[in-house]
């Protein structure tokens, strides 16, 4: 808890004063061309911008700490930052989560797969697409698969999370989520082939470094002497590979996941521009472009609360996994 | 019949880009019901990879394995392992060098132990965790309830060999091969591994296969010993026989080099000259010349053959004559 209030803290000087560094600043990005020197100054004072920028960073904090981040300036003119995020995290949370599921589901048995057959086709193939995977700029992934599957074939849509002549009942703010409980099973479908291409294409780096870890951790295990202690027992292929295969090569995997998890969100940033896709990656450029600091704080803040959150997951469930690292904790 | 026997086993490993290395050079020899064999060797000599052939755990890409082995009358080297997992386990047991690298380190100790009972001798799950806690008891564990739930690194390395052990013989094999059980242990423990093995095996049908390098070990434990040098036997002989007249110069030096309580004060050890990568190939000659204190001429370019001697076998052009002062001191 220590860590993640450090965290906040030293991020939210960081973020406050660089933003302020930046030439521009919202008062150009809303009046552009046409802002005569007067209503400059007003604006400049009416948005508090005149004071020494510690007096405008504790007044932020002060604020901050009662969940008030600021007015939106550029994103959503005139709404809260909070309600803002609050909006729109749950389409970026959907989209993390898809991307990051089909990573797993794919990744884990391909690199398990190709660790067993070293060397044969499907150990190339994918050290192979992993390497592209890893090297394709995402941006790129998203516009080509958006091109062919949605521009030229037009299987799938080319954004938003919704069309817009379904009129969907909402719970959760995870649209299939909600198509699912509300039975709208319509919703739930539309809401699922538009989630499909900006989660593969989210998907992409961790899908890589996921097949490549899994790959490299599963063969380091099966050099290991207690696998060959397991297949000197006797033991089915199901249980060496799960019992004493899997749940050693699984630990390294563990932690990867969760950094790659956190790193979601730089891709989420182009991923859904790429898509329209409403979530906070979406208001993170919109607000770079327009200098919207009151969103841009709020959402780097609550990213960096998100990727300490993950971390600190995959260390608990580290010591669920490995029996050394739970007594080691009891020790200390 | 023999419960085991091995034919004109060979272990050839291939390498990309390098020479084959013969491992195991046409080795045979049986191990009767109830018997403890010793297989007696530096580090490198094939010992440990004959046992791995044996249960059918050498790596399938380059390794080439020829000759025979069969068990109970039944050939081992053709079968998939699917078939030799059938046999893995319920009637080969076989215990490992390094007891902490051998077990599982995410799997609990009872779990390491009742699923080879879950497997070969269909025990339900609580059914397999009694008879686990009955076994750890059995090797001698304290407390061994308290222990099923305990993970490899909680546990002494006394007492993760004894699990090992408890392991092996889970499933009362008909054949037990121990590679270098103790070398990963303390010398007090050592000798407490060694008698609970003599202990578990002295008055059931089980076989023991002993692999070491130790000489002590076999001197406890084994009924017959064969010691193979690059790769080949060079003597086999009783227990008896071996340590009162060991008849090759190698097993000669090997005794020679440990220390013995009944060796006149101020008499020093003698160690083998040379080590293991000084051989010479057996297509040449003998691979020990190059370290032998009594080489003839004829060891570097005529290879001996393996042939009975007194009892027993012997690869050797000058064997060491019997002096009757060794011989009165091993009784």
């Amino acid at each position: 808890m220590l860590q993640l209030a450090l965290v906040v803290v030293v991020l939210s000087v960081l973020i406050f004063g660089w933003l302020r560094m930046l030439p521009g600043g919202p008062v150009s990005a809303l009046l552009g061309d046409r802002g005569t020197a007067e209503s400059r100054a007003e604006l400049t004072e009416a948005l508090g911008l005149n004071d020494p920028i510690f007096v405008q960073y504790f007044a932020f904090l002060g604020r901050a700490i009662t969940g008030d981040f600021g007015t939106s300036t550029g994103v959503s003119p005139g709404k809260p930052a909070m309600e803002l995020f609050l909006e729109r995290f749950p389409a970026t949370l959907e989209l993390s989560i898809a991307a990051i599921l089909l990573a797993l589901i794919f990744a884990i048995p391909l690199g398990y797969l190709a660790a067993r057959r070293r060397g044969g086709w499907l150990d190339n193939a994918g050290v192979v697409g992993s390497m592209i995977g890893i090297s394709i700029p995402i941006f790129f992934l998203a516009f080509l698969l958006k091109y062919f599957l949605s521009i030229k074939l037009g299987w799938l849509p080319t954004g938003g999370r919704q069309s817009p002549d379904i009129d969907a009942t909402r719970i959760t703010g995870f649209f299939v989520l909600d198509g699912v409980l509300t039975r709208e099973w319509d919703a739930a479908w539309d809401a699922l082939r538009h989630l499909l291409l900006p989660a593969v294409a989210l998907a992409s780096i961790p899908f890589a470094v996921i097949f490549r870890i899994t790959r490299a951790s599963v063969l380091d295990v099966l050099d290991e002497d207690y696998v060959r202690t397991a297949r000197s027992k006797g033991l089915t292929r199901r249980i060496i590979r799960d019992r004493h295969i899997l749940r050693n090569a699984m630990l390294p995997v563990v932690t990867t996941v969760g950094l790659q998890t956190g790193a979601l969100l730089s891709g989420a940033v182009l991923t859904e521009t790429v898509f329209s896709w409403q979530g906070i990656g979406q208001a993170l450029a919109i607000g770079f472009e327009r200098k919207d600091f009151a969103v841009l704080q709020v959402v780097i803040i609550a990213a960096a609360m998100a990727y300490v959150l993950v971390n600190l997951i995959v260390d608990l469930s580290y010591a669920v996994i490995d029996p050394r690292i739970r007594s080691a904790q009891k020790v200390s | 019949m023999a419960l085991l026997e091995v034919r004109d086993l060979s272990i050839t490993f291939h390498r990309k880009g390098e020479e084959p290395s013969v491992a195991v050079d046409n080795i045979s020899f049986n191990v009767e019901p109830g018997q403890t064999v010793g297989l007696v060797g530096e580090s490198g000599c094939g010992k440990s990879v004959t046992s791995l052939a044996i249960m059918g755990l050498l790596p399938s890409r380059g390794a080439k394995v020829g000759g025979s082995v069969t068990f109970e009358g039944e050939e081992l080297l053709g079968l998939s392992q699917r078939e030799l997992d059938e046999r893995r386990g319920r009637d080969l047991g076989m215990v490992f060098q390094d007891p902490l690298s051998s077990l599982n380190p995410v799997v609990p100790i009872g779990l390491q132990i009742s699923e080879v009972l879950e497997r070969h001798r269909k025990l339900g799950r609580k059914e397999a965790k009694a008879e686990a806690a009955e076994l750890l008891n059995r090797v001698g564990i304290p407390d061994p309830k308290r222990r099923l739930d305990e993970y490899p690194h909680q546990l002494s390395g006394g007492m993760r060999q004894r699990a090992l052990i408890a392991i092996a013989l889970a499933c009362r094999p008909r054949l037990l091969i121990a590679d270098e059980p103790t070398t990963a242990l303390d010398v007090t423990i050592q000798a407490q591994i060694l008698s609970l093995l003599s202990e578990l095996v002295s008055g059931t049908d089980t076989a023991l296969i002993m692999i070491t390098h130790d000489l002590g070990v076999v001197a406890g434990l084994c009924d017959e010993v064969n010691v193979m040098y690059g790769g080949r036997i060079v003597e086999r002989a009783q227990r008896h026989a071996l340590f009162a007249e060991p008849r090759h110069p190698y097993t000669h030096g090997l005794l020679a080099s440990i220390p013995r309580l009944d060796a006149p004060r101020g008499e020093k050890l003698v160690p083998i000259r040379g080590s293991v990568v000084d051989n010479i190939a057996w297509s040449r000659g003998c691979a020990f010349a190059p370290r032998c204190p009594s080489q003839l001429e004829e060891c570097w370019s005529d290879p001996p053959e393996l042939v009975d001697d007194r009892g027993g076998m012997l690869r050797c052009h000058n064997p060491v004559e019997v002096a009757p002062m060794a011989a009165e001191g091993a009784r």
